[in-house]
């Protein structure tokens, strides 16, 4: 149970505790390992982003001077059906090439240059299929079928598709429940395929002993997923593969798989070296997770005073060359916010000649909200409400059901829309060609497997161990929750983020998992040392343990007991700890559970240049429920920093391919995400409305920030412009374009 | 009894029944129990079966505990939704 | 072929490494003398990661030949601190929390100092316009911008 109480630590900003190393350029990242006699790896990627590999001669390349291995998915095992085939296949291609820049060998040499000639030497013979580039061309009868074997999971059978999966979810009658409608909108919207933008490449070094055993350093948002990743891809037991995590330069659900770990852990084996892997940016584009490309019809239907009535929802979305892509979590989140009676949605994982996409914050949500808020804004215009009034009449509170079942507990959804409209960005004045437009989030968050170990010194300083990478300051909320418990000094908690050996298994940092439930394991950790201090304490006192409290980091007599010894601090009693029974160690690991649900709400100014179609942002709110937050100032971070990706993501980014499927724009000068002269400041408003399942209230904050702002920007531009644009991004010509149509109407 | 809602994609194999009550005390019961009654359910679930517990979504569910007054939904098992 | 010979100051002492004609002075720095705090994030020039002064000028280190460094002075950020002493830059990004993941990190604190070095009182438009060539993908920037503001304000006092 959230517990009410006065906090020291929690709700406080210190410095993070690995912030100097980060200031200074002294913290290692994936790239900065290196080993003795180390090699480098490099990979052959494919031309075509379709085509049947016919051939593969790596003759002249292993002839090579310099050159030390060659592979390809002729020396990765055959995996047994349900194992991991798609990663196999993604990370060394075996029979098809399913897009442009997918991986079909891999070379190690003495040096980088090298390695990147012997490539060239790599002779493949493919026989060239059409590419399968959007969602049309993938539903077309006639369209090619990436794997023909496959059948649409949740169909009937279909035959040969591209279809992967289908799923549904419904309540009530909806078109029946239509017809009573005053009013029914029905519109469609899509998305194009985005980067994470992680400014750090994928980056690894592997290094195979001759007893098989595999260590690997790299960066990624999960080290036993690499660990069990990799023993899946190469055959070997978990137990024989070693992860060491570097920091992580951003991730955001992109590191959240394997692409180089694998090779880099075979071409080690076949050369007896270690060997490192860095991705170009180039390769980061072309190869590794993007987020998916959607389309989404939606049909909504309310009474003339604003209740929404029914709605259904079909979603189609672009999984890349293997199935996968988010559209699950996107048609359980696209009426999750709104009490509706009537439902049916519907959703398409579609495969299509372009990379496999992977996570990217709150997967499959803001392609989602994107549709529901903007549909929602025309509504409100159409029924001369308030759209902040239409969505607090309609929200869902404790007790209502979501589409897929469950019903909410405590959510804080209501108020982010009220301290939305209480803010005084609701209400300020816009000028000309300006335009306001709100939006709301939903996000599941995740709870998922944590491990945490403390270990107090023997002068009562305590060290936090875990097996989660800090992608955003998650030290700093380990110490916090560490030193609230103990009653300690903050800055005399060292936080410790472990390998794979040291750690006790931990899940993924993602899923806004990491404070909720790695977190809560911590608490749990010093809650064991803290039963062991009051044992000591009684020892000491030669008293019962009912008869000793802990309060504020002090071993007391309990009020009542008629004892009346000095207090024992922390340090006191650590400093005895080889007479009171040795080492004082905590351990707690859980399956956490009750992970609320995010809400946001954002307020979003534009100003339209009606010559040229630029959007420039000139104002932005975010409003969050984070439960409680442990230290704001990173909490308001993610709120900042999720709202500026959803913006590139509205304004900017996508992914252009030409007509054969390569992608036209694989640099950070033609994939243009936000930079700091494009912004203004981000204001942030916490909301705390505390999970009640969580010692200390907390809801997971990393992902939410994320769903809002597609449509908060495309609201706003339609404020601003008149022209809604129901499909991303509003990149200058698009927006353009737009205009010019609506002047000539 | 704990009450087993049934998505649509999966009422053509127990009947068209929406909601079934049965008696179990983890969710492996559940689906003995469905499976008993609706013979090739089980089959039909597939083997990555998610379902929500009185509100709670588990991903790996096979041994938790139901109660007589839970009520359990089935979700197509959730992947790339990390 | 044989290897360049480059004798060069990096970070105020005299530095000597060996380098192919063509290697950037960012690959020099990160794998031939041992500076890692740079990074790499595009090698194009087109997220300032690998931000360092020549001479007190702002590069970026991908696109400088390592060669021509000869006979110059290089600061890298692991020479912006001095000693024990964080820069004003560096305390103030870490008292705004203006880092989550870090890597961008270096970058901006090269280039905000290069700003403050030569405008010591910008104004929010002047500092958003100097890190425009620094991609951070984790802050939004808000509060990097706000160190950088607050550090001019403590190098002015």
């Amino acid at each position: 149970m959230a517990e009410d109480r006065k906090y020291r630590w929690v709700g406080t900003r210190p410095i993070r505790h690995d912030g100097v190393d980060k200031v200074t350029g002294r913290a290692n990242y994936g790239a900065d390992f290196a080993l003795p006699g180390m090699l480098w790896g490099k990979i052959l990627r494919s031309p075509h982003a379709h085509a049947r590999i016919l051939r593969i001669d790596t003759s002249r390349a292993e002839a090579m001077e310099g050159v030390k291995a060659v592979a390809t998915a002729a020396d990765l095992p055959e995996q047994r059906p349900g194992g991991a085939t798609d990663l196999s296949n993604n990370i060394l291609a075996r029979d098809k090439v399913l897009y442009h820049g997918h991986a079909v060998a891999a070379v190690a040499a003495i040096t980088a240059e090298i390695a990147a000639q012997a490539l060239d030497e790599i002779e493949i013979e493919y026989e060239a299929l059409a590419p399968v580039l959007s969602l049309d061309a993938a539903l077309a009868d006639d369209a090619p079928i990436l794997d023909t074997a496959r059948r649409a999971r949740g169909m009937d059978d279909t035959g040969p598709t591209n279809i992967a999966a289908r799923v549904d979810f419904s309540r009530g009658e909806p078109d029946q429940a239509f017809a009573s409608c005053d009013v029914v909108l029905e519109r469609s919207y899509e998305t194009q395929t985005v980067h994470q933008g992680y400014i750090e490449p994928h980056a690894c070094v592997a290094d195979t002993k001759a007893d098989g055993l595999v260590e690997i350093w790299c960066s990624t948002q999960g080290t036993f997923t690499v660990r069990s990743l990799t023993a899946d891809v190469l055959g070997l037991d978990k137990s024989r593969v070693k992860v060491t995590p570097s920091e992580i330069g951003g991730g955001f659900g992109g590191k959240t798989t394997v692409y180089l770990e694998p090779v880099a852990a075979l071409l080690s084996r076949q050369s007896g070296r270690p060997v490192k892997m860095v991705m170009s940016r180039d390769e980061v584009f072309r190869a590794t997770g993007p987020a998916a490309a959607s389309r989404i019809e939606l049909k909504v239907g309310a009474t003339q005073q604003g209740q929404l009535v029914a709605a259904t929802a079909r979603l189609w979305m672009e999984a890349g060359a293997f199935p996968g892509s988010p559209v699950q979590a996107a048609a359980m989140t696209i009426l999750a916010p709104y009490k509706l009676d009537h439902l049916f949605i519907e959703g398409f994982d579609v495969v299509v000649t372009k990379p496999k996409v992977a996570a990217y914050r709150a997967p499959g949500a803001p392609q989602a909200a994107f549709a529901m808020e903007s549909l929602l804004d025309e509504l409100a215009q159409q029924l001369k409400i308030d759209p902040i009034d239409l969505r607090l009449a309609n929200a869902v509170a404790a007790g209502d059901q979501l589409p897929y079942g469950p019903r909410y507990k405590t959510i804080g959804m209501k108020e982010t829309l009220e301290a939305a409209r209480d803010h005084p960005h609701y209400s300020a004045p816009l000028g000309e060609n300006q335009g306001r437009g709100i939006a709301l989030g939903f996000w599941f968050n995740n709870g998922l497997n944590s491990s945490a170990e403390v270990y107090l010194t023997e002068d009562g300083t305590a060290v936090v161990v875990t097996g989660n990478p800090d992608i955003g300051g998650s030290r700093a909320s380990m110490a916090i929750l560490c030193a609230e418990e103990l009653g300690i000094d903050v800055m005399k908690v060292r936080p410790i983020v472990a390998d794979t050996e040291t750690a006790g298994y931990t899940d993924v940092t993602g899923g806004s998992r990491v404070t909720f439930a790695t977190g809560w394991a911590v608490v749990n950790a010093c809650r064991v040392i803290i039963e062991d201090l009051r044992r000591r304490a009684a020892q000491i006192w030669e008293c019962d343990l009912e008869q000793v409290a802990f309060d504020d980091g002090r071993c007391l007599p309990v009020e009542g007991s008629g004892l009346s010894h000095d207090p024992l601090s922390v340090a006191e009693i650590a400093r005895k700890m080889g007479s009171t029974g040795g080492p004082i160690n905590g351990q707690a690991q859980l399956s956490a559970r009750g992970a609320g649900p995010g809400f946001a709400t954002h307020l979003c100014d534009v100003e339209v240049d009606p010559e040229t179609g630029h959007v420039d942002v000139i104002r932005y709110t975010a409003i969050q429920d984070a439960g409680r937050a442990i230290h704001p100032a990173y909490v308001e971070g993610q709120m900042q920093g999720g709202a500026v990706q959803g913006i590139g993501w509205a304004l900017n980014e996508e992914y252009l391919f030409d007509d054969e499927g390569r992608m036209e724009n694989a640099s950070f000068l033609d994939y243009r995400m936000p930079v700091a002269s494009d912004l203004p400041m981000i204001d942030t408003v916490i909301v705390e409305v505390p999970n009640p399942i969580h010692p200390y209230g907390v809801r997971g904050v990393g992902e939410t920030p994320i769903v809002p702002p597609l449509a908060a920007v495309a609201n706003a531009v339609k404020h601003a412009s008149g022209v809604r644009m129901q499909s991303l991004p509003i990149s200058p010509p698009r927006l353009l374009a737009a205009l010019q149509e609506q002047a000539a109407e | 009894m704990t009450a087993v809602v049934i998505p649509n994609g999966l009422r053509a194999h127990c009947e068209g029944c929406a909601r079934v009550e049965v008696e179990a005390v983890s969710v492996r019961g559940v689906l003995a129990a469905l499976e008993a009654r609706f013979p090739g359910f089980g089959a039909a679930l597939g083997e990555n079966v998610a379902v929500a517990i009185d509100g709670e979504v588990f991903q790996d569910p096979l041994y938790e505990a139901v109660a007589p007054e839970s009520e359990l939904h089935f979700l197509p098992a959730l992947s790339g939704g990390r | 072929m044989s290897k360049l010979h480059v004798e060069t100051i990096i970070n105020g002492e005299p530095v000597e490494f060996l380098c192919e004609p063509h290697t950037s002075l960012l690959d020099a720095l990160r794998n031939e003398v041992g500076l890692t705090g740079t990074k790499e994030g595009c090698a194009t020039g087109d997220c300032g990661a690998c931000s360092v002064t020549l001479d007190g000028r702002l590069v970026c280190s991908c696109l400088v030949v390592a060669a021509e460094v000869a006979g110059h002075e290089v600061t890298t950020v692991e020479g912006v601190a001095e000693a024990e002493q964080l820069h004003p830059v560096q305390q103030k990004l870490l008292e705004h929390a203006g880092l989550q993941c870090g890597i961008c990190t270096p970058g901006f604190v090269v280039a905000a100092k290069a700003l403050l070095d030569r405008t010591p009182d910008p104004s929010e438009t002047e500092v958003r316009y100097w890190l425009a060539g620094n991609l951070c993908r984790c802050t939004g920037y808000d509060k990097i911008v706000r160190a950088v503001l607050d550090a001019a304000a403590e190098l002015r006092a």
